[in-house]
């Protein structure tokens, strides 16, 4: 089946059931999308599908055939960071990181139907995603300075 | 700072050597050196080197030996080395290095010896030293017990600064001026007039000198990097998905593994049927294992899939099937037989309650797993000659010897490339993924496997914090806490943990009531005793091991005493506490929470204090009792380090450690049902959630004598300070965790 992520199109040969998850990091070699529950508990598998966040392990390769998926190597690079990855290297949220290229995710989303969301609204977008660090604190703060660099302010 | 000064006693030996094309900076032990490491890839004839700065015309390459497990310390090693070499934090490349017994860890034996951490007298500080030449015998290279910041800040400054200074003679022959003319900047020697001659350019003329010894390390107030906020190494990485962990690792050709595993911990495979399982798609193989079963495939979804559906007849575990066995064995275990050791007898506690007026409560810790979010994973590649493993481990020297063990081959034909890891909390000292990618790929000679877990094996398998209970007994008097006399039982995790090392855990168990015994109070009659379970399911060092059930065993009971005199929480332990670093964190952390400022009819707050890993730390945590359960408001939290390397991080991992320590008293615990656990993913074992989160405010001080990592000893305050806020805010006992068993949460 024919699968568009980050702009190119891939011809993948697998299982309608397949986890999207599974297709990207093992048939695709997109490894910034992570696996930790596989059950929608930790949200480390979000990516974008037509511009909403969804947890790839729950999404079947058949749903996601001939949809727009965004992972986070998509998002931004390292030299040209999206704001809300910009967000999270200014305030160092990550501790072990492996629960940030999900955070980011869900952020980026969340923002685009929210752009000036208050600390509620932060937390009911936020709170589905788990991080056995405790980065919490500093995931707030990076989503408030993102959401007001993508408001275009400063 | 006298004591830096004077540091270039010969306890470490700064030594160098010729790489291909430079020169190579380091420190090991001066007595008798281990064998340097990275020596054996190195030419004929050029012997003697050491492994933490390696400079060639290219690059410049640092070495941080202790484990990233997202504490922040690959960053921070290299810090140590930067400031004193006069790089910034964008000149070098990091390398995990490989593992070896010249980065044996020095300062965990400081903790390892039963002295109040306090004590500087004559008899701690031999005991330390023997139990230090231990650890170098046993070539200990660990990163644990928040020992990585102590145990390297001198070690590599001074590798920093004998590089910069055998660089800088170098310079001086090549310009011939004199060195003490010259400077160091940003990567390069600075000659009088202004020129620069990169380091890089002067590697091959510095590996041919004799290095430059007894250099003085630079006064921490000139320091440029360390003590100032920093940006972390790894952040760009993290922050866009690039950085890759052990799961992520690429290779032509790989395989993928996925095991399905004997429920009872460490038990058996009896035998198994294969039939479905082999004929999926994508299956190439299904191998047995000593535990269990391994499905090979060529994706890990598919991997995973062929291992749930292999049917397994298991042999039966070890220890109890139900529970409630666990427990009462637990409870079964106060008695003279199973004493332990009586870590603490101050006054006479006997004498002074009689049990008609004593004050008594029972407390519970149960068994909870670590779970970081990167499910455990490794990927090997054995062949007749050597093995490969890219494995994130805390020991990599033992795991390095389980492989050998496993596949037949020696040790030294055993490399292990260590990765960043997901988080550890104690769960990457363990071997398990180890073993089991040992016993796959000595089934697979030539291929390379990854090993993935599902979250639902991790879980399962976990060897969790040691399960425990405690009784006190005490009494007050005169509005005065005047006697407290507190039993801990809990099974042993160093004993259960050395012994899948193959090793005896010879004496009384530290841990058992750590946090406890130790604590900085004078109460007239204070006695701490600890009983030893005998062994139940298997258990393993937690994030702050034996003070994440003891500490809170003791604050909490503390805590029940001080308000049956009558008295003020905060104002009652400052008035027991007898060291003057101790009481300065108490004293900070009411400030700071503004202790005693009125409170609403249903909120309350609750103060406590622990020392773990030789760092005080007091915690203030405010709730509301909502209509729908507790709130969490907010956090203070206060340590003092001795001195704070890195102030973003430290930070960070103080928000963390409370966030741990709270997560999982309010909501986990592992419990056991046929023999297997009853949690398998995070819905049934979450911690915190980002909504539950408090406002966390955090602070350092600095008036320790010594350096203190800061990765543990947040975390046993944070359960008695909650505790504590519930009983001010509701006048309820909580004294079992998980709370949630007793107590609504928002
Ligand atoms: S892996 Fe998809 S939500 Fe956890
Ligand atoms: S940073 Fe480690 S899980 Fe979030």
């Amino acid at each position: 089946m024919k699968l568009t992520v980050n702009g190119v199109s891939h011809e993948v040969d697998v299982e309608e059931d397949m986890p999207l998850l599974w297709v990207l990091r093992d048939e695709l070699q997109l490894t910034g999308t992570k696996y930790g529950c596989g059950i929608a508990q930790c949200g480390a598998c979000t990516v974008h599908m037509n511009g909403m966040a969804v947890r790839s392990c729950q999404v079947p390769a058949k749903e996601a055939a001939d949809q727009t998926i965004t992972t986070i190597e998509g998002l931004g690079q390292p030299e040209a960071l999206h704001a809300v990855q910009a967000a999270w290297v200014e305030h160092q949220v990550a501790q072990c990181g492996y629960c940030q290229s999900g955070q980011i995710m869900q952020a980026a989303s969340f923002l685009q139907f929210k752009p000036n969301p208050t600390d509620e609204d932060i937390d009911r977008a936020m709170s589905a995603n788990l991080c056995r660090c405790g980065t919490y604190p500093r995931i707030r703060e990076a989503v408030k300075t993102a959401a007001k660099s993508l408001r275009g302010g400063v | 700072m006298g004591k830096l000064k004077t540091f270039t006693r010969r306890t470490f030996l700064v030594g160098s050597s010729a790489i291909a094309g430079g020169v190579a900076f380091g420190t090991f032990l001066a007595k008798k050196p281990h064998d340097n490491p990275l020596a054996k890839n190195l030419n004929n004839g050029e012997a003697t080197f050491n492994p933490w700065v390696l400079i060639d015309a290219d690059k410049i390459t640092l070495i941080v030996p202790h484990m990233d497990m997202g504490q922040g310390v690959a960053s921070i090693q290299a810090a140590m080395i930067a400031e004193e070499l006069d790089l910034e934090m964008d000149q070098f490349a990091i390398s995990f290095g490989l593992p070896d017994a010249a980065y044996h860890n020095t300062a965990l034996a400081s903790e390892a010896v039963p002295f109040l951490s306090t004590d500087d007298g004559m008899t701690a500080q031999a005991m330390r030293t023997v139990v230090r030449s231990v650890m170098k015998i046993l070539g200990l290279q660990v990163t644990g017990g928040s020992t990585t910041v102590p145990d390297s800040l001198n070690k590599l400054r001074i590798a920093g600064a004998t590089a910069r200074e055998t660089l800088k003679r170098a310079a001086a022959i090549q310009a011939d001026v004199d060195a003490a003319e010259l400077t160091t900047a940003r990567g390069a020697v600075v000659l009088p007039d202004g020129k620069r001659i990169a380091y890089t350019d002067l590697a091959a003329a510095a590996a041919a000198l004799q290095p430059v010894h007894h250099n003085t390390l630079r006064d921490p107030a000139s320091w440029r990097l360390l003590g100032q906020p920093m940006q972390r190494l790894d952040i760009v990485g993290k922050s866009t998905g690039t950085l890759d962990y052990g799961i992520d690792l690429q290779f032509d050709d790989l395989l993928y593994a996925a095991v399905q595993l004997n429920p009872g911990k460490g038990a058996a495979l009896k035998s198994h049927d294969d039939t479905q399982a082999k004929a999926m798609r994508g299956v190439q193989q299904i191998l047995p294992l000593t535990h269990g079963v391994a499905a090979l495939a060529d994706n890990s979804w598919r991997a995973m899939r062929a291992a749930k559906a292999v049917v397994c007849d298991w042999a039966e575990a070890s220890y109890p099937a139900e529970q409630a066995d666990h427990w009462q064995l637990v409870a079964d275990s106060f008695t003279e037989e199973r004493l332990d050791k009586i870590w603490r007898d101050d006054g006479d506690v006997e004498q002074a309650i009689t049990d008609a007026a004593a004050h008594q409560a029972e407390y519970r810790a149960p068994y909870v797993a670590h779970q970081p979010l990167e499910p455990l994973n490794a990927v090997i590649r054995v062949t007749n000659e050597r093995a490969d493993i890219w494995v994130a481990h805390q020991m990599p020297r033992f795991a390095q010897q389980k492989v050998a063990e496993i596949t037949g081959l020696e040790v030294d034909q055993v490399y292990l490339h260590n990765q960043y890891a997901g988080g550890s909390f104690g769960h990457r000292l363990e071997f398990d993924n180890v073993i089991l990618a040992a016993e796959i790929g000595r089934q697979m000679p030539g291929k390379t496997i990854k090993l993935t877990y599902t979250r639902e094996q991790d879980f399962a398998q976990d060897f969790t914090r040691q399960i425990g209970m405690a009784r006190g007994r005490g009494l007050v008097k005169n509005g005065q806490v005047k006697a407290m006399d507190l039993s801990v039982a809990t099974v042993s995790s160093s004993e259960s943990q050395m012994k899948r090392l193959g090793q005896s855990a010879p004496g009384p168990d530290k841990q058992i009531t750590e946090g406890a015994w130790n604590l900085p109070y004078d109460i007239e009659h204070f006695r701490v005793s600890a009983y030893r379970v005998p062994e139940l399911a298997p258990t393993s060092s937690w994030r702050s091991v034996g003070a994440s059930s003891a500490g809170f065993f003791a604050d909490c009971f503390l805590d029940e005493l001080i308000h049956q005199a009558g008295a003020d929480p905060l104002a009652e332990r400052l008035r027991l506490c007898n060291h003057p670093v101790a009481k300065a964190v108490l004293e900070t952390a009411g400030e700071l929470s503004g202790w005693g400022r009125p409170l609403a009819e249903n909120q309350g707050r609750g103060i406590a204090f622990v020392e773990s890993f030789g760092v005080p730390v007091a915690e203030v945590v405010e709730v509301t009792m909502t209509d729908r359960g507790i709130r969490l408001d907010q956090v203070t939290v206060v340590a003092d380090v001795g001195r704070v390397i890195d102030p973003v991080n430290f930070e960070n991992l103080m928000q963390g450690g409370a966030v741990w320590g709270l997560g999982h008293a309010m909501n986990c615990e592992i419990t056991f049902k046929n023999g297997a656990s009853e949690q398998l993913n995070y819905h049934r074992h979450a911690g915190m959630r980002l909504y539950q989160c408090p406002k966390i405010v955090v602070k350092g001080l600095e008036n320790g004598a010594q350096v203190r990592g800061i990765g543990e000893p947040p975390v046993p305050p944070a359960a008695p300070a909650l505790a504590n806020a519930i009983f001010a805010a509701t006048g309820q006992r909580v004294r079992e965790m998980p709370f949630d068993q007793h107590i609504r949460f928002v």
